[in-house]
């Protein structure tokens, strides 16, 4: 890279399109791609991501060195501001808010190719007419851009919970999507025919009835679904990157909004399955978030209840403890209390592992930087069909703040609306400790049948104050 | 470049794209997440194209935005993938069991 680099410096700049150019590109999307497949193991995804960082400063290194750029002053600019704005928020974030961050990155990204795609329109105006195969990728990155702008502007509020995150539907919002679809399509199938020169207003409406669109789709899901959300447009911005690469006739672009995409489908479609819904089932059915109706009918079935104490007890003398944590650990800021419980455990010689559902957090892979955070190493860690053949070894099993995820009902009951969905099995352990607040449904609104299992004790607490009540007592025996 | 050319980049990329993401491990999704959202800021590369040839005011203010939105994406989506993959490597506190040795060779943060 630095050979490339100090070959084509003696030109002081490259031609736009030209050979150097297009090497250097090639150079960074490579670096790319090695980056992401560092990022197969923990020990060496933090130099996969250094290698991808040096991939991208090739990349912009190359583009600001091309013939004819100018505009130094706005281009330092947009740089400053847009470096300070992403290095603040880096730093600031808390784990918890990390589905928000991914969703406000999403945003930025979609906006920037919407907008990237308008500049491009007017370019094709100021020249009279634009060539199809530059036309249309434009129109599409345009479309896509501004929907992925707009819905991760929702999906950013919803978990930020600046607008309420139970599914928000206008009556009739299938047909008005459906017309703003077609609408946007219509659209662009007219600039594209009268394209001489592409008509500026038509493109704007596209822009706004696209971003319509953004709205509507993402409003009505709830915030249990918000995990396929978020996979879905970073999927999209890979997309509408790559759109614009086609436009722009750019390799880097094109590649790395592939790269981007197929990420953000795989993503996609491994939440999907963790729900055992399909993608168009959570876009359209608003269903993340509505309590059925008819929930257990109010039946009154006896449970037995503990207190830390008889935790603490049936903890220390197991071999074997496998904790399972739910979004509702994170809710309580329980991670580090679990984690000192943990402690306690292992100091005592018991082996303490993490079952972790696919959807326990807010975004795939959430709940394990949660956990990583509060330094549980992440061998630690294990998948829902690591640790599924392991339960019926595993002397007690502790549900804290996951609920459906756990429900036998997925696997027994072939009426619950859950059934097939992939639950961590642990009432196969020898015995089941709950920490919940109360008997209250989860996300799907039904009764969790391992409340009432004989082997399943129910502590009634808050999951922090719990945890350390618990790390505490263990101390004590 | 012809459009054909590009799409035969574009399909092969979709290949590659799904062999490598596909190996990543449950544990790294959320780091694999900000990953891409930093290499999605390669769209800066766009609005700096735009930008650096632009000679109206609407497309300097169209320009600066697309630039700034991108480095947002690159510099912030680096910085936090950077933060969280280091909780990953650090090393867990004395710990009996497991090996010791070498095996995150990787910077502890």
């Amino acid at each position: 890279m630095i050979d490339g680099l100090s070959q084509a410096l003696p030109y002081a700049v490259l031609k736009p399109g030209g050979d150097a150019a297009t090497a250097l590109y090639i150079v960074s999307f490579s670096l790319f791609i090695l980056g992401l497949k560092q990022g197969t193991h923990p020990t060496t995804a933090k130099r996969g991501n250094m290698i991808a960082a040096v991939g991208m400063a090739v990349a912009v290194v190359t583009t600001l060195l091309l013939d004819g750029m100018g505009n130094w002053g706005y281009i330092a600019i947009g740089l400053a501001i847009g470096s300070a704005v992403g290095a603040y928020a880096s730093i600031r974030v808390k784990m918890t808010e990390m589905p928000q961050m991914v969703a406000l990155y999403n945003g930025v990204g979609g906006g920037a190719v919407a907008l990237i795609a308008w500049s491009e329109i007017r370019h094709g105006i100021s020249f009279g007419e634009m060539p199809l195969e530059d036309l249309i990728p434009t129109l599409l990155a345009a479309i896509i851009g501004s929907v992925s702008f707009w819905g991760s502007n929702i999906a950013f509020a919803k978990l930020q919970d600046l607008i309420p995150t139970r599914p928000l539907a206008v009556p009739g919002q299938q047909i008005i999507n459906a017309v703003l679809g077609i609408g946007v399509i219509v659209l662009a199938i007219i600039i594209a025919i009268n394209n001489e020169p592409p008509s500026q207003f038509l493109f704007i409406l596209i822009l706004i009835a696209a971003a319509i669109l953004g709205n509507l789709v993402v409003l009505p899901i709830g915030g249990a679904d918000m995990p396929v959300v978020i996979s879905m447009l970073n999927a999209f911005t890979g997309l509408s990157a790559a759109a614009a690469g086609f436009a722009l006739q750019n390799v880097a672009l094109i590649v790395a909004g592939t790269l981007v995409g197929s990420s953000g489908t795989i993503l996609t479609m491994e939440m999907a399955t963790a729900m055992n819904r399909s993608v168009a089932n959570i876009l359209f059915s608003g269903f993340g978030g509505a309590p059925a109706a008819a929930a257990g009918s109010g039946e009154q079935r006896p449970v037995t209840s503990i207190g830390a104490q008889d935790a603490a007890i049936k903890l220390a003398y197991a071999d074997n403890v496998v904790i399972v944590p739910g979004y509702g650990l994170a809710v309580a800021q329980a991670q580090h209390a679990v984690k000192e419980m943990a402690n306690q455990l292992e100091k005592r010689g018991v082996t303490v592992n993490y079952a972790i559902h696919p959807v326990a957090g807010r975004m795939p892979g959430h709940m394990n930087v949660l956990l990583a955070e509060a330094d549980v190493p992440y061998e630690n860690l294990k998948e829902m069909d690591e640790i599924n053949p392991e339960m019926p070894r595993v002397d007690v099993a502790v549900v804290i703040g996951a609920n459906d995820v756990t429900n036998p009902a997925a696997k027994n009951d072939p009426n619950s609306p859950i059934a097939g969905m992939p639950i961590i099995e642990v009432s196969q352990a020898h015995e089941v400790i709950v920490i919940k607040r109360s008997l209250s449904t989860g996300f799907a609104g039904i009764d969790n049948d391992l409340f009432y299992e004989p082997n399943t004790s129910m502590l009634f607490a808050d999951a922090k104050a719990a945890a350390s009540e618990i790390a505490a007592e263990i101390e004590n025996l | 470049m012809s459009l054909f050319t590009e799409f035969t980049i574009f399909v092969l990329a979709i290949f590659v794209g799904f062999e490598v993401i596909s190996k990543v491990p449950t544990t790294l999704h959320t780091p694999l997440m900000s990953q891409t959202n930093a290499i999605h800021g390669i769209v800066m590369l766009g609005g700096l194209i735009v930008l650096g040839y632009a000679n109206d005011p609407l497309e300097y203010l169209i320009g600066t935005i697309a630039v700034a939105f991108g480095a947002i994406n690159i510099v912030g989506g680096f910085m936090v993938t950077d933060r969280m993959l280091g909780m990953f490597s650090k090393k867990p506190k004395p710990k009996a069991d497991s090996k010791d040795g070498g095996s995150s060779d990787g910077g502890k943060a």
